[in-house]
């Protein structure tokens, strides 16, 4: 179970992005954010997006359109 | 912030319904990346910074924009592009589809933009060729010229004019 969760269901690029990083101000560090979102584009994105702020992308799954993303803050 | 925070500056140009977005785009997401950013307002682009704000698109000129219709994509001469109302059409026309594809507003971008601390600065020099008020503006801007700008743009590892 992630400390926070963000639906980001039926935002576009760069909606999910700028919202997971608010949300992550929520989460301690260690702490998990779970991430949902229907843009595909978000799939490349949260990968740029941890690897330049350094927190880790723990799980990456698809389920029919629908992407679940679980970033660990550093 | 420390020495090693990457640092961004765009220069702003544009001031229509779609370009608009790539600078506000790409601003408010380096910033949700850790980078300072500075945003130059001139020419057209400090529009954007009024307090109201009623962008639109034109297809005149614009040759390479099409709009999807009935499952596929039409293009628009100019001979009609420049009729009265298209331009008012070709808006709402667009921003219908950005409101129905979770594509954020432009007034919502750059409110994102503010909350991120994203610094912005106003051309002096378009302000008095224009004859624009500040008054007009959104609060929390600077005013600023071309050395404003260029000694935020020689410490940034990344500079944009769009």
């Amino acid at each position: 179970m992630a400390d926070v969760t963000l639906d980001a269901k039926g935002l576009n690029c760069p909606l999910p992005i700028l919202k997971a990083k608010k949300a992550l101000k929520d989460v301690p560090v260690g702490g998990t954010l779970e991430i949902l979102s229907t843009d595909p584009g978000s799939v490349a994105d949260f990968e740029s997006f941890c690897k330049t702020t350094g927190h880790e992308l723990v799980e990456t799954g698809e389920d029919g359109g629908a992407y679940r993303f679980l970033i660990k803050k550093n | 912030m420390s020495d090693n925070t990457k640092k961004m500056t765009i220069i702003v140009t544009k001031g229509t319904l779609d370009w608009a977005y790539p600078p506000f785009i790409l601003g408010t997401t380096a910033a949700a990346m850790g980078a300072e950013v500075t945003m130059f307002f001139t020419f057209y682009g400090l529009g954007l910074l009024k307090k109201e704000l009623d962008l639109k698109v034109s297809p005149l000129g614009n040759a390479a924009m099409e709009m999807p219709m009935a499952g596929g994509h039409m293009k628009m001469p100019n001979l009609v592009g420049m009729l009265p109302g298209v331009t008012n059409m070709a808006s709402s026309m667009m921003k219908g589809m950005i409101k129905k594809k979770g594509v954020a507003s432009i007034p919502e971008l750059r409110e994102l933009a503010i909350e991120a601390d994203i610094r912005i600065v106003a051309c002096q020099m378009t302000i008095d060729l224009f004859e624009y008020d500040t008054k007009d503006m959104i609060d929390g801007i600077e005013l600023g010229g071309a050395a404003t700008y260029m000694e935020a743009a020689f410490e940034a590892d990344i500079n944009l004019y769009i």
